[in-house]
């Protein structure tokens, strides 16, 4: 490198061509990802989109350490509460240290129901990294680190629910849950698709013919009542987590047919290439053939196909949850949660019932918006150099 | 065209064959079947001690001992020779008279979506592409987003929410109260034209996002053709030009899609008719699952389905009927 600056220095009006050349040699050596990754990097809301999931992701993931309390916890003293905005500053002054107003519990004059009431002359500090609820993080690492805390009771940044519920720690988890329910019924239904359409794809012929007719059986009968009725068949004795795997295995089943056409499609186009005739003449099989020289020269299609399929499978678990068709309280996922806003009621009364929605909202944006954006970054004619 | 014709019925009819024993399998999925729900519904709470032979003996007088294809066959035979859906456990009575008047709802919902769909999509999205980055063109790709986005539900509930506090008037359900038994009338019509309008905007969100998409790529590839300059060298009027040859073809991938269309429909129509409380399919069948009376959701997973099966049809047809190309070749 110093040996080259030096040359560089010397034949000034060349160096520019040289850095050009080592660009230009930079971008006709790159793998094909660092292609991808580049033309990718230039999308920026494809890239806003990708953030916001990776956010949601590690909220997902980190829940327990970031919600102030469990799932199940309740707050008697906050029923039904509005969502509680950290301050800085009331009216004696200003704080360092954000605050909320502590609650005094009031007796309605009139229907004696109890009330909570704002009292603005106490403030409770927020504090970072306290002690609260003893949990384990993944099933493992026991902790009792919460990322914040009140000196005294909890923090609602998103209100409570009928049951005094922080919908701030229950969105978090639900989070966790739909995202996950997601990335394993994508798994799934690549998993068959690839099977399936790599069998249509490959053979040809009678047995494409026959899958082609199974698919098109399977993707004419409406997919939600079609969710719905294998949802309905889970034995009501079957625990959270048998209905949570259940739920990605219908999801898959029913994903592939829409993947599976694509794969099909890619590999009847890529079979009388040269290279599989020579893999062929080579004697390779017919596995090795699909696995190691087909599949690869379409993976970022295939990539793509698959985080655009996500938010169908959020939308369908989000459904099937919020009409109680899905998984079960005292689970917790989008469409559970959404359950509570199911009414006029509950819409007027607590309008924060419905910040789950807004995660529905946003994830499937984010998906959609990502989808595009890589679907750009993978499609080798649209040249553009990085 | 006869021979077409001859080729896309009899594909029909093995669609809805195969369709028919999926229905079946789902319905037979459930644990326990219709003689132990019989039982349990009859018998529970009144002291009575139900003893497995009595369970059996309702199996038996329901013929649900025989094996499985027999009962299949039989379901078949009720629905193809007496149009008979068999028996809700539920309500106590036949499929029939459980679904009555609900399916014809479902068809007012669904023509009325697909009416409102394209009525909306097709002439906004010309407009758009013709004229291309306008602010309809950027407000047509936002709302393209937001369609697969926002979940109809959520619409549905937002909708409602609308309609109840600014508007006053009451969407749940499709009759005002006053009309709800009235025998049929031009009055009452128009009530439950008015009642069809909030649903059938929410079913159309998603459907009309994506058709604006596709109207909008297909003009946008044709009026670059060269035949569309040809004409415009010719002299003939811009709107005619626009007319006779891309707008003709940009409706062709509309009219292909027709049956995605409808099945996208009846898919989201039970969690919105329950949203909204529309007296319908959709809704009946959810709570036929939750009840885990199958034969009631048998039958309008077969109803739902084969009404997109029936859709299907009627798209290929008219595609034959507007492209030469397809009219020519066939099959």
């Amino acid at each position: 490198m110093t040996a080259e600056q030096t040359i560089d220095g010397i034949f000034e009006p060349e160096s520019e061509d040289r850095s050009k050349i080592d660009k230009k040699l930079k971008y006709y050596t790159a793998s094909q990802w660092q292609l991808v990754w580049w033309r990718f990097r230039k999308h920026r809301v494809a890239m806003i989109g990708a953030l916001v999931l990776i956010t949601m992701a590690i909220m997902g993931i980190f829940a327990n350490f970031i919600a102030p309390c469990k799932i199940t916890t309740r707050d008697r003293s906050y029923i039904m509460g509005a969502p509680q905005m950290p301050k800085f500053w009331d009216h004696k002054g200003f704080s360092f240290r954000p605050f909320i107003h502590g609650i005094k519990t009031k007796r309605d004059p009139v229907t004696l129901r109890k009330l909570a009431v704002v009292d603005p002359e106490t403030r409770r500090y927020i504090r970072f990294f306290v002690t609260g609820d003893k949990y384990k993080m993944w099933g493992l690492i026991p902790s009792s680190i919460h990322l914040y805390g009140l000196e005294k009771g909890i923090l609602h940044l998103f209100g409570t629910d009928e049951l005094g519920r922080d919908l701030f720690t229950r969105t978090l988890f639900a989070t966790g849950t739909s995202l996950s329910i997601g990335v394993l019924g994508v798994l799934t239904a690549f998993v068959l698709a690839l099977i399936i359409g790599g069998i249509a794809g490959y053979a040809g012929g009678m047995m494409d013919y026959l899958i082609q007719r199974i698919t098109e059986i399977v993707r004419v009968v409406p997919v939600i009542p079609l969710y719905m009725g294998l949802a309905a068949a889970f034995p009501k004795e079957w625990s959270n987590t048998q209905v949570y795997f259940a739920m990605t295995m219908i999801f898959g089943l029913i994903g592939w047919p829409t993947l599976a056409r694509r794969i099909r499609g890619h590999l009847l186009g890529q079979r009388g290439e040269d290279f599989v005739l020579a893999a062929e003449l080579s004697g390779a099989s017919a596995g090795r053939i699909i696995t190691r020289h087909l599949l690869p020269s379409f993976t970022s299609y295939i990539i793509v196909d698959l985080i655009i399929s996500f938010p169908y499978m959020i939308l369908s678990e989000t459904a099937l949850s919020f009409i109680g068709l899905g998984l079960r309280p005292p689970s917790v996922s989008w469409g559970i949660l959404l359950q509570d806003a199911q009414n006029i009621r509950a819409i007027e009364q607590a309008p924060w019932f419905f910040i789950p929605a807004i995660f529905v909202v946003v994830a499937v944006l984010a998906f959609t918006i990502l989808g595009d954006g890589l679907r750009d970054a993978a499609d080798p004619y649209s040249v553009t150099q990085g | 065209m006869l021979r077409f014709l001859v080729h896309r019925i009899f594909g029909l009819l093995v669609t809805m064959f195969f369709v028919s024993i999926m229905v079946f399998i789902i319905m037979e999925l459930p644990p326990g079947d219709y003689a132990d729900r019989y039982a349990f519904r009859k018998f529970s709470g009144t002291g009575v001690n139900v003893t497995q032979g009595d369970i059996d003996n309702i199996r038996h007088g329901f013929g649900l001992d025989r094996p499985a294809h027999i009962r299949y066959a039989q379901w078949m035979t009720g629905i193809l020779t007496r149009f008979d859906f068999g028996e809700s456990f539920a309500y106590e009575t036949s499929v029939n008279h459980v679904i009555g008047q609900r399916l014809w709802m479902t068809l007012a919902i669904l023509y009325t979506t697909l009416i409102l769909t394209y009525v909306l999509s097709i002439p906004i999205a010309i407009y758009a592409a013709v004229n291309r980055h306008s602010s309809v063109d950027y407000s047509l790709t936002v709302v393209s987003y937001l369609g697969l986005a926002l979940p109809n539900f959520l619409l549905a509930l937002v909708m409602l929410y609308v309609s109840v506090t600014v508007f006053d008037t009451s969407v749940g359900g499709l009759f005002s109260p006053e009309y709800e038994k009235a025998p049929w009338s031009l009055v009452k019509l128009g009530d439950m034209l008015q009642h069809l309008i909030i649903p059938a905007v929410v079913l159309a969100w998603s459907a009309t996002a994506l058709q604006l998409q596709t109207v909008r790529a297909t003009m946008l590839d044709e009026l670059n053709k060269l035949s569309v300059t040809a004409a415009r060298a010719r002299g003939i009027p811009e709107w005619k030009v626009l007319m006779k040859y891309p707008a003709r073809l940009a409706v062709n991938p509309v009219v292909s899609t027709i049956g995605f269309d409808v099945n996208r429909i009846f898919s989201e129509l039970p969690i919105v008719a329950l949203v909204l409380g529309l007296p319908e399919l959709g809704e009946l069948l959810i709570q036929s699952y939750l009840d885990l009376d199958m034969y009631v959701a048998g039958a309008i997973l077969m109803m739902l389905t084969f009404f997109i099966v029936i859709m299907n049809f009627v798209s290929d047809v008219a595609l034959a009927a507007l492209d030469p190309r397809i009219k020519l070749s066939g099959v």
